[in-house]
């Protein structure tokens, strides 16, 4: 860890300009960062990972910034509403059980007690080659240095979304919950507020695995907004222990089925993939069908048609699939 | 009573509340890393980024610029040491690989520099800012990687004297009517206590106190006198309570020394608090194995020929190795046994105990094979160990001096409820989950090693027991107090132990789980001397046998058979006979068989463990039977154990309370060896990948909903005047091979390697 000058943000406005004073570098090497619940980037800082010069703590935006709005039609939460409150929200656990369970399966009690739902998308790989700065080769810290997970001890890494750069897992869980109800964002900067989808918050690494977001320096994540109400849906994780743990693979599916037939089908892929993964190919398979297990099976055949194995993680392929068909069934056969 | 403080049986000690509870739960108890320094430095260590090689060059500029950096030290400034010996070869350490001595990188993560600062703050971010330049050479990893050696173990490990042999395998293999031939692996693991591998030293004039995390005191003391060149007796190593241990903290390390020649030379008080990836590297760790067995059987069951050949891997200079063949070749009766334990030499730091470090990879393979022996006979594994049971081992033909194995087996069966499972593979399931059961033995071998005590006993009946024990977490503090109230009839309020303080009566090693059966018998003995004292003065016209457990007792306790006989002479009267008003003896107490150096060794901290298969005339273990039901779900492969039950028996159980408690983690310890825990090794670096608490997984309490523990009686009258046999690694043996029994149970899968993950799962 290095020394930094933290500065607690006064208001909305007092952030984004303490932020966006940093410079142009790519987000993740911004020299100065925001501060939510702190659970990745003090971490991050203790192993020398990120080593901004400045951080912004933004916790006291916490009252205009965290509340859980439920309406009719819609949904708002807070960026800065902590993973612990969302997934014990009444409403929430109703109206939108994926976004309920993915919360609660993800890290620990004492975690989600800590951590926010804007620094929980914000998230970084847990890749272990890149949170070990004795490792030199890593591309996504260390630009045009290679991948040492490339042909190392890969069993968590992804099989989908990869490049000849970077195949790091996006490890969190409730980003699926996002990008399958087809999110938004709201996103406060120098010069106001802006919308955007949630699927357009992620970069595949491509060539510049280093630059895992859209985000700007000195732009914040202010709120989530999720449209409709999805009472039809199911975050299935698969992991190597009972909690406390990332998934290996999972799967946040949404339907919604009128007199047996699904009008409409989303599915999300984590644990697999670079970034948080919409599964269209396999969702279109789905619509105007009626459910039946061949249907499941080609449904995650087709989620799963692009991946690629490699040494150790080659079996998230038939995993995942297994994962996605369950999670169907799940989602179909559920009570509401 | 409750299933935490469980109702004492026959030759059991009361299950009373822990000595340390309070100040535990309560956060007052100082780890060695709490202690108050007056105005310390502080290190960070720099450790290397490649596994073999040499560092050309440092470029230190940068983090010499960081404010408050004192020092940085590196094998062009090092203090100069003296040469560390092995453990095994008369020395002390657990690694012969000696950082900052040259420029030459032998093994992952070893220590290649160390920063000194004002603040902990200023020494890591300067030791982030150390920049090295090294000369890299392919390493070998481990198994199967280029470059590696392989020799037996015996001619080259001085502490594995022999391979167990008896009759003639072959011929009886090849007349076999059953024969089984299987591979297992087990893979490389870390101890990971929770306290980190802290050091502080300080030096007033010539004399040196060290605070650090030990399970040998007496032996660290040594052994850093010994490197620096000074008097033992000028060294300190003081730790009241050490945040786990399971062998990591038996033998010295090379960070000791390092750090008290840095204080010496700064003349001020060093503070070491290292982080807990470099825990992984800086210590030792349990090596990767690999067995084959061989067991032949006739129909009926009757074992006829066993052969266990092991493989482990060790560093390049170091011939470590566990061979558990030892006890995998006496376990059950069989006339034909052989076996052979190799060591494979990488570039690898030196491995060392781990809990229960022979058996847990040994009895993997036995009695994973044991179960699979069973399938092949279709019969009840538990059956199968019974027909095998014996109590005579085979090697040598020497008496168990008790073994209730099978007492074990039928409890835990029952409790477990065994009789109701379908045996076929793949018959039972709830929902989602395929449900298996399995089982296996375990054994752990009863040691004992000399010991001293000091016992003070004031008037009042206020008590004070000293003794360099160590508090592991394992329930010294009680059990010694427990021993002392007994023993005097004083009441255990009474009763103060300072353990954890190499300036106490030397004890052994807190490891072999021999510390119970020492320590205890050590103040037994010491106390009866204090009772012979009190009994001359109060009684001088009665004579008193030479026979301490016949002294009489000194208050109203019952626990005496003079006490009950009803005549207890009163403190006052014996202490006004004394004429003084505290007694106070020192003993020094060894178990029968020690060699004859034993109390010297004693004091130069050098372990002389007797017991297990090396008694003379016998053969001394504990033994427990366990039990687990897996749930493997058939869409994801996930694994869980919802229940562990055991049941074992070690001789006198000093506190069921917390007898349970060992035995608890020990279960839970043994299914995470088996589904959990692993060390990744990048076998192009030889370098650990996942040596961090996030990615090296251990069991969470949502993991071990259910975990039963049956205590059973068992008495042993040839072992120690304490009667104890050590359980603090009984019972995480065996319960690999459970788990894997359990899933092919579950699944009609046999899994021979660890750990077992989803992606090994076939339904
Ligand atoms: C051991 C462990 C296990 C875990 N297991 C899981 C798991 O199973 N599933 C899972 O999903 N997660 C898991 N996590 C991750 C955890 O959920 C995240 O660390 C947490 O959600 C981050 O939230 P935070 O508020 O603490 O973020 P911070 O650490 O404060 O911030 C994280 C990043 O986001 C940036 N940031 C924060 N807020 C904003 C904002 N409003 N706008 C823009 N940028 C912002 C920060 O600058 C930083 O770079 C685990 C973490 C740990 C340590
Ligand atoms: S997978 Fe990505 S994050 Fe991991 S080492 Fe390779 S480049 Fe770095």
């Amino acid at each position: 860890m290095r020394p930094f000058l933290y500065q607690k943000a006064t208001d909305p406005g007092m952030a984004v300009q303490a932020l966006g004073a940093a410079g142009n570098n790519p987000l993740t090497r911004a020299t100065a960062q925001p501060l939510a619940g702190g659970t990745t980037l003090i971490d991050l800082m203790k192993l020398d990972v990120m080593r901004p010069a400045a951080i912004v703590d933004i916790n006291p935006l916490a009252q205009g910034w965290s509340a859980i709005e439920p309406r009719d039609d819609s949904l708002r939460l807070g960026a800065l509403a902590k993973m612990s409150d969302v997934a014990a929200h009444d409403g929430i656990q109703r109206n939108y059980p994926v976004i309920a369970n993915s919360l609660k399966l993800a890290a620990s009690a004492q975690l989600r007690n800590m951590a926010t739902l804007g620094g929980n998308v914000m998230q970084r790989t847990r890749c272990s080659y890149f949170r070990d700065v004795s490792y030199e080769n890593c591309n996504k810290r260390n630009p045009g240095s290679g991948c040492a997970a490339m042909d190392g001890v890969n069993r968590m890494h992804a099989v989908l979304g990869t490049s000849d750069h970077c195949i790091a897992t996006y490890p969190g869980d409730f980003a699926q919950a996002l990008i399958a109800l087809d999110a938004m964002l709201e996103i406060t900067g120098a010069s106001g507020t802006r919308n955007m989808p949630f699927a357009e918050l992620h970069k595949a690494p491509g060539n510049t695995p280093d630059i895992e977001t859209t985000l700007r320096p000195g732009e914040l994540i202010s709120a989530f907004v999720i449209r409709g109400r999805w009472p039809r849906s199911v975050y299935l994780k698969a992991r190597d222990r009972q909690s406390y743990e990332f998934a290996l693979s999972s799967a946040a599916i949404a339907l919604d089925v009128q007199d047996g037939t699904i009008r409409d089908a989303r599915i999300a892929l984590g644990g697999v993939a670079t970034v948080p993964w919409r599964a269209r190919e396999a969702e279109a398979l789905l619509k105007g069908q009626k459910f039946d297990d061949g249907l499941a099976q080609r449904v995650a055949d087709a989620a799963f048609a692009e991946a690629r194995g490699r040494r150790h993680n080659g079996f998230k392929i038939a995993l995942g699939r297994r994962v996605v068909a369950r999670a169907l069934q799940q989602a179909v056969t559920m009570e509401i | 009573m409750t299933a935490a403080v469980p109702e004492p049986k026959a030759n059991m000690g009361q299950s009373v509340p822990r000595y340390d509870a309070v100040v535990k739960v309560t956060g007052r108890a100082t780890y060695a890393s709490d202690m108050p320094l007056a105005d310390p430095a502080y290190a960070f260590l720099v450790t290397s980024a490649i596994a073999k090689g040499r560092v050309d060059r440092f470029d230190l500029d940068d983090a010499r610029g960081v404010r408050g950096v004192i020092d940085i030290v590196t094998h062009e400034n090092a203090p100069k040491l003296k040469e560390s010996k092995l453990f095994s070869n008369g020395g002390y350490a657990g690694t012969t690989i000696e950082p900052l001595k040259s420029a030459d990188i032998a093994h992952d993560g070893q220590i290649i520099a160390v920063v000194i600062a004002e603040t902990y703050e200023s020494a890591r971010e300067a030791a982030n800012r150390v920049k090295i330049s090294y000369t890299a050479t392919a390493p070998s990893a481990t198994f199967d990687s280029p470059g590696t050696t392989t020799a037996a173990a015996k001619g080259q490990n001085a502490q594995f004297k022999e391979d167990p042999k008896v009759g003639d395998f072959a011929k009886a293999f090849d007349e076999a009517e059953v024969k089984l031939t299987a591979s297992y692996d087990t893979p490389t693991q870390h101890h990971n206590p929770m306290e980190l591998f802290s050091t502080s030293c300080a030096w007033m004039g010539d004399n040196l106190v060290i605070y650090e995390p030990s399970q040998y005191v007496y032996g660290l003391k040594n052994g850093v006198a010994e490197q620096l060149g000074i008097d033992a007796d000028k060294v300190r190593v003081v730790n009241p309570y050490v945040g786990g241990g399971f062998g990591s903290r038996g033998s010295m390390t090379p960070r000791t020394a390092i750090i008290a020649g840095i204080a010496k030379r700064l003349n001020r008080p060093v503070k070491l608090v290292p982080t807990r990836d470099q825990g992984f590297t800086i210590t030792t760790h349990r090596a990767e194995t690999r067995h084959e067995i061989k067991l032949g059987a006739r129909r009926d069951g009757k074992l006829i020929a066993l052969r266990h050949e092991g493989a482990e891997v060790s560093s390049r200079p170091d011939a470590y190795c566990v061979g558990g063949t030892k006890t995998t070749t006496r376990l059950y009766a069989c006339p034909n046994v052989d076996s052979l334990v190799s060591i494979v030499r990488a570039d690898r730091n030196t491995p060392g105990f781990m809990r229960s470090p022979p058996e847990v990879p040994y009895l993997f393979a036995l009695e994973s094979a044991l179960d699979e022996l069973a399938v092949k006979l279709n019969m009840d594994p538990v059956e199968l160990r019974r027909i095998n049971d014996t109590t005579v081992e085979p090697i040598g033909g020497k008496p168990y001096t008790s073994r209730s194995l099978m007492a074990c087996f039928d409890e835990a069966a029952k409790a477990f409820g065994w009789a109701q499972r379908s045996p076929a593979p793949k018959s039972m399931s709830d929902g989602d989950w395929l449900i298996g059961h399995g089982c296996a033995a375990t054994c752990y071998p009863t040691q004992m090693g000399p010991s001293a005590a000091r016992v003070r006993l004031q008037r009042d009946g206020r008590t004070r027991v000293e003794i360099a024990g160590h508090e592991i977490g394992t329930g010294a503090y009680t059990v010694i107090a427990q021993t002392a109230a007994e023993r005097l009839g004083v009441p255990l309020e009474k009763v103060a132990v300072f353990i954890g303080d190499s300036d106490l009566p030397p004890a052994p090693v807190a490891g072999g789980s021999n510390s119970t059966a020492s320590t205890c018998s050590a103040v037994m003995m010491v106390c009866d001397q204090i009772r012979q004292r009190l009994f001359k003065a109060a009684m001088p016209g009665d004579s008193l046998t030479d026979k301490a457990k016949e002294t009489v007792g000194i208050s109203p306790a019952p626990s005496t058979q003079a006490a009950k006989s009803g005549r207890p002479p009163d403190l006052d009267k014996a202490f006004d006979a004394l004429g003084v008003s505290i007694v106070e003896e020192y003993g020094e107490w060894k178990p029968e068989g020690a060699p004859p150096d034993s109390f010297r060794a004693m004091h130069n901290g050098q372990v002389r463990l007797v017991g297990g298969h090396t008694m003379k005339d016998q053969i001394a273990y504990a033994f427990g039977a366990e039990f687990v039901e897996v749930r493997v779900n058939r869409f994801t492969h996930e694994i869980r154990c919802p229940r562990l039950v055991g049941a074992f028996s070690a001789g006198r159980i000093m506190n069921p309370r917390t007898a349970r408690s060992q035995l608890m983690g020990g279960l839970i310890w043994g299914m995470s060896s088996a589904l959990l825990e692993a060390t990744e090794i990048d076998e192009r670096t030889a370098r650990y990948v996942n040596d961090n608490f996030a990615d090296y997984l251990v069991p969470v309490n949502a993991d071990v909903p259910g975990v039963e523990v049956i205590l059973l009686s068992e008495q042993d009258d040839h072992i120690n005047p304490a009667g104890v046999k050590g359980l603090g690694e009984l019972a995480n043996v065996g319960t690999n091979a459970a788990i894997c029994n359990a899933i092919y149970h579950a699944t009609g899968k046999r899994i021979r390697k660890l750990p077992v993950r989803l992606e090994n799962i076939e339904v």
